[in-house]
């Protein structure tokens, strides 16, 4: 046993006790917090390569092993997975019904996250990831609000439809290696990439983008996330928003692109168009939400894109920013849903017009709201900055130099660059009409909010700023992955 | 590292350590933050004087660090950062000592000094920056701290929207500025200012592309220096407290985009067409405010237009003659930088005394019940306009030296100049002589001396910041080849002058109406309708659309679960039903591993 298996087992089995009668909420604060504490020692022993593997055969014959093991890259998204769980089931407020199955949940979506990054057998990434979204579907379904129904029937029926394309895509690829070779390693699978046929490669591929492009709500696989977001309750919104859906970016860096190189390049200008409306068209209609918890959640889809844009550039600096961008990401989201739901909790209703003047009313709440939203519309200071500008500087390297007849991921990347006008412009408009101005009479007695909400936020907060600040503290990490992944 | 590696770091560090003091700490604490700020403001004066005494150094850290990818986080300690450092910790440190009083009865003090030490923290980063993507992230913190300082009152509606104003017109600008360094960075694979000077033989091999590169980044400046046509943010600015406006609106930040440009004129060198077309821009600019600035009523937002009008003489300058010292533009950075600071801190003393009317036309008679103000604000105004002798004469000579080898530019800088004269004759006529017009304007005070010392200390500045300091910003000497643009600019200060004292002496109201200048060319209705018109429709659609999107997939959903049972089976929350698909999909890969 390692510790790797620990950081996986313990929120499961954690949760099973929860469900089975153990104290809900001190368990699952003691269980996210060991998390953290463990991937932080796991991270502090790092030293190169794939560590901490065990393996325990499943199905030898077909090469169906439970392997775990993680890389630099890894240790970030569990490293994402464990500080968000934190925040997660800290801010959780008191819970009126069946509090147990509710922290049972929560955990089970931390520990299903956390399984998929610390997998290297690629079925059980695929299973792991599975059994992170059956709690998110039942967090939303029983204890979520507004059409919380019409909600969670959409994405169950959404995100299974999008993990069975992903599922044909990884039987497909499995299959594109001749009898003998075949494994679901995916260390294997990388080194012995030349295998698979070029030809073969852009239908794989296809596959995969829209498998994984449904679960990180890639245009036109959108539509289920900002309903979703805004029905769920706040610890499910942080957790799937800022983890889960990670898990797709992350299996399109981890098998897509270092696997199907040339598939990649099939499917490129497609890419780039989907992309290109994730920032673009999204973040119009982000601009015309009227709905803080309809607008966090579009922001969502919308900084998607970058992400995006960064795998779309296939090289080390791109990729590496997209990487560090996930986890800015994650976090700067996570804490903004968790500030959302506190807003949610003590006020009528989240409309732009019926809020103004909390900033006077609870001057922490404004800061931290303030810094997050800074955080996500790309200020320096915080790790979004540092990565979208290895975004951009990585995508503009793609194309050719000293010319203005610029290829197309470059044209694509001034369009991500308008994009961050265009998320100044929603942003700032809500901070404005939400925090500045007169209080108005409806939040006359609005406070700032219990120790355990403010906390969270400033663990988020300065998380972002480490990355932000001190952005080799994660590149270290991330770095030598990729380029190990990319084959560099 | 040796002591002097250390004095620009301590510059650069001391203002960012009292913003997290004040803001973390000091929170609560009003006075301890006020002067703790002050004491820091004063320490980085002396710093950046002993800085000013040392050789040029070179230190960085290396902050992004891979293969095709180095950003460093350093300081250049050189001749150009060596005289911007004493502008900005000049300034800085008399507007700290300006505040303590002027922001003695506000509710958060606190918030005001940490947020003016942050701003300090952001300014001296690009000064010292030595590359692209470290001004570009002290370029945007600036910006932050002006957002915060400008919304500073920010339950007033007008001030939360100012700061958004300006804040979203700088992105439009940096929008232009990342795509700039990003083009150059692609070029010459470096981003710091040394190794792109290395690579001009690269940079120079595809003409257009260069320019193109050069007025992208000069869309940066367009947002910070506010030139036309994203100058409209400037002027609503004037919504933060007065001494915001003095140091950032007016001496400091605003001037970032000209230091920016004197940073890469070496770059601007290289390129002619996209020289010309800067000199343009700024002298478009230029006169455009001019205009704008006669038919203002709010003492701050002359002021403000004036400083636009400034700021687009040094821009063209800049076009007009790039030079790795800074050239006549720097001259007139560093000039102006203290008489519009004593200008700004001029009217805040009025405001402070007359209890928030900034209205010239309330005011009236000042020189009589505020003498040292008055006195030094018609120093700072003289200056301003070119009386010989004094700072602005000096440097805006040096401008329209170099402007005339180009007879049109001459001429708009020439008319600024005559009307520069006039607005501001005009102001100091209203406000200052006269009989009172208002019941404020009786009980007129000169203020406490944390207010009226920096006054002074500005106005002796003013006087005589212009004397011998030319030779410092010419990279080489030019003989001043004719004598007549001396002789024009003089005439251009008395014509102006005399024209606002005949039609203003006396006077109770406004004798000129004219719509187009006080309405500022309809620029912000103009603007209003653009966005209103593309961006808010646009969204509209957007949002219809997407709803379009979601029926679609409802409407699939639907189908489905009308025809298969596998999706009756997907009930919400029901886990048979989702673990049944689950099942389902793993029976379909095993039947692809094992029987395909």
């Amino acid at each position: 046993m390692t510790v790797l298996n620990f950081i996986v087992l313990l929120p499961i089995l954690n949760a099973i006790a929860i469900a089975c009668g153990a104290p809900a909420r001190k368990s699952a604060l003691l269980s996210a917090w060991t998390q953290l504490a463990l991937t932080i020692v796991a991270m502090v022993g790092y030293r190169g390569g794939f560590a901490y593997g065990s393996t325990w055969a499943v199905a030898p014959e077909w090469g169906l092993n439970l392997t775990f093991g993680v890389d630099g890259l890894a240790l970030v998204m569990l490293l994402l997975t464990a500080i968000v769980t934190v925040a997660a089931v800290w801010v959780t407020p008191k819970i009126e019904k069946r509090e147990n199955l509710f922290y049972a949940c929560v955990l089970l979506i931390s520990g299903g996250a956390a399984g998929a990054f610390a997998s290297v057998d690629m079925f059980f990434f695929y299973a792991f990831h599975e059994l992170a979204l059956i709690p998110t579907f039942l967090l939303i379904g029983i204890w979520g609000q507004g059409e919380r129904q019409v909600a969670a029937w959409k994405i169950t029926i959404y995100l299974a439809v999008g993990s069975m394309i992903l599922l044909v895509g990884l039987a497909k690829l499995y299959l594109a290696f001749p009898e003998g070779a075949r494994t679901f390693d995916m260390i294997e699978m990388t080194k012995a990439r030349h295998l698979i046929p070029a030809a073969e490669q852009g239908g794989i591929y296809i596959w995969l983008l829209v498998g994984f492009g449904v679960l990180i709500s890639l245009f036109p696989f959108h539509s289920w996330a900002a309903p979703a977001y805004a029905a769920a309750p706040t610890p499910a919104a942080m957790l799937h928003a800022g983890v889960l859906k990670k898990f797709g970016l992350y299996g399109l860096i981890r098998i897509a692109v270092p696997m199907l190189p040339e598939g990649a390049k099939v499917w490129m200008n497609l890419l780039l168009v989907l992309l290109v409306a994730n920032i673009l068209y999204i973040g119009l209609v982000t601009i015309a939400q009227k709905k803080l918890d309809w607008m966090l959640g579009y922001s969502s889809v919308m900084h998607m894109g970058y992400i995006f844009l960064g795998i779309a550039a296939g090289n080390a600096i791109g990729i590496t920013g997209a990487s560090l961008l996930m986890l800015g990401h994650g976090l700067s989201i996570a804490a903004l849903f968790a500030m959302c739901g506190y807003l949610r909790q003590t006020s009528p209703s989240l409309a732009f017009t019926s809020l103004g003047g909390i900033a006077k009313k609870a001057p922490f709440l404004g800061y931290a709201f303030g810094m997050a939203a800074f955080a996500s519309i790309g200020l320096p200071g915080f790790a979004n900055f540092a990565s979208e500008a290895m975004v951009f500087f990585g995508a503009f390297k793609a194309g050719p130099a000293a010319t203005l007849d610029f290829s197309s991921i470059q044209i694509a990347t001034v369009c991500g660059l308008w994009g961050v006008v265009i998320s100044a412009v929603y942003m700032l408009r809500a901070y404005r009409q939400i925090f500045q101005g007169e209080p108005q009479a409806n939040v006359a007695t609005f406070k700032d909010p219990a120790c355990s909400v403010k906390w969270s936020v400033i663990l988020l907060l300065a998380a972002l700023m480490v990355g932000g600040l001190w952005p080799k503290s994660m590149l270290n990490f991330i770095q030598p992955s990729v380029e190990a992944l990319i084959g560099k | 590292m040796n002591n002097n590696d250390i004095i620009p770091w301590f510059i650069l560090l001391n203002p960012l350590i009292t913003a997290v003091l004040i803001l973390f700490v000091f929170r609560k604490n009003h006075g301890t933050a006020a002067t703790v700020s002050t004491m820091s403001a004063f320490f980085g004066l002396v710093g950046s004087l002993c800085a000013f005494t040392l050789a040029p150094t070179h230190t960085f850290v290396r902050w992004i660090d891979m293969p095709g990818l180095q950003i460093p986080i350093g300081v250049q300690l050189d001749h150009l950062s060596q005289l911007m450092l004493l502008v900005v910790t000049g300034i800085g440190f008399l507007v700290h000592l300006y505040s303590t009083v002027y922001m003695e009865h506000d509710e958060s003090k606190s918030r005001f000094f940490g947020h003016l030490s942050l701003f300090m923290f952001s300014m001296l980063g690009i000064v010292l920056a030595d590359n692209f993507a470290m001004m570009f992230i002290f370029w945007e913190l600036v910006g932050v701290s002006s957002y915060l300082l400008i919304g500073h009152w920010f339950t007033r509606d007008a001030a939360g929207k100012a700061a958004n104003k300006a804040f979203m017109m700088n992105r439009i600008g940096d929008f232009g500025f990342m795509l700039g360094i990003l083009m150059l960075w692609s070029t010459a694979g470096t981003v710091t200012f040394k190794g792109l000077e290395a690579a001009t033989g690269t940079l120079t091999t595809n003409p257009m592309f260069l320019t193109a590169a050069i007025l992208l980044v000069f869309c940066g400046a367009m947002g910070k220096s506010a030139q036309f046509p994203l100058h409209t943010w400037l002027p609503d600015a004037m919504e933060g407290p007065t001494p915001v406006s003095a140091l950032i609106h007016a001496a400091t930040m605003v001037a970032a985009g000209v230091f920016m440009l004197a940073r890469i004129a070496f770059l601007i060198g290289l390129s002619p067409a996209a020289a010309l077309i800067i000199a343009w821009i700024g002298a478009i600019t230029s006169i455009l405010a001019a205009l704008m600035a006669t038919q203002q009523d709010d003492i701050k937002r002359i002021l403000a237009y004036s400083t636009l009008s400034q700021l687009g003489y040094m821009v063209m300058a800049i076009g007009l003659a790039p030079d790795p010292n800074g050239g006549p533009a720097m001259f007139h950075l560093f000039t102006h930088a203290f008489f519009k600071a004593l200008l700004f801190l001029g009217a805040g003393a009025v405001i402070h005394a007359l209890h928030h009317e900034q209205n010239i036309w309330k005011m009236g008679g000042l020189s009589k019940h505020m003498r040292v103000t008055s006195i030094t604000f018609l120093i700072g105004t003289l200056a301003l306009t070119g009386c010989p002798g004094l700072a602005g004469f000096f440097s805006k000579d040096a401008i329209l030296l170099a402007a005339w080898s180009n007879k049109p530019l001459f001429f708009i800088a020439w008319s600024t100049a005559f009307l520069t004269a006039f607005y501001m004759t005009r102001l100091y006529i209203v406000a200052f002589t006269g009989k009172e017009r208002s019941e404020a304007a009786h009980h007129g005070h000169d203020c406490p001396a944390p207010m009226t010392i920096p006054l002074v200390i500005l106005a002796i500045l003013a006087v005589c910041a212009g004397w011998k300091t030319e030779s410092y910003f010419m990279s080489h000497h030019a003989e001043h080849a004719s004598h007549i643009p001396m002789l024009l600019a003089i005439c251009a200060f008395m014509f102006g002058t005399f024209a606002a004292m005949t039609l203003y002496k006396g006077k109770d109201k406004e004798p000129l109406s004219l719509p187009l200048f006080r309405n500022k060319f309809y620029l912000d209705e103009i603007y209003g309708a653009i966005v209103a018109g593309t961006q808010d429709v646009l969204a509209y659609i957007a949002a219809k659309i997407d709803s379009l999107i979601s029926g679609i997939v409802r409407l699939a959903g639907m189908a489905a679960w009308g025809v298969g049972f596998l999706f009756r089976l997907l009930q919400f929350g029901n886990v048979q039903g989702y673990s049944f698909v689950f099942g389902l999909g793993v029976v379909w890969l095993i039947w692809f591993v094992v029987f395909k």
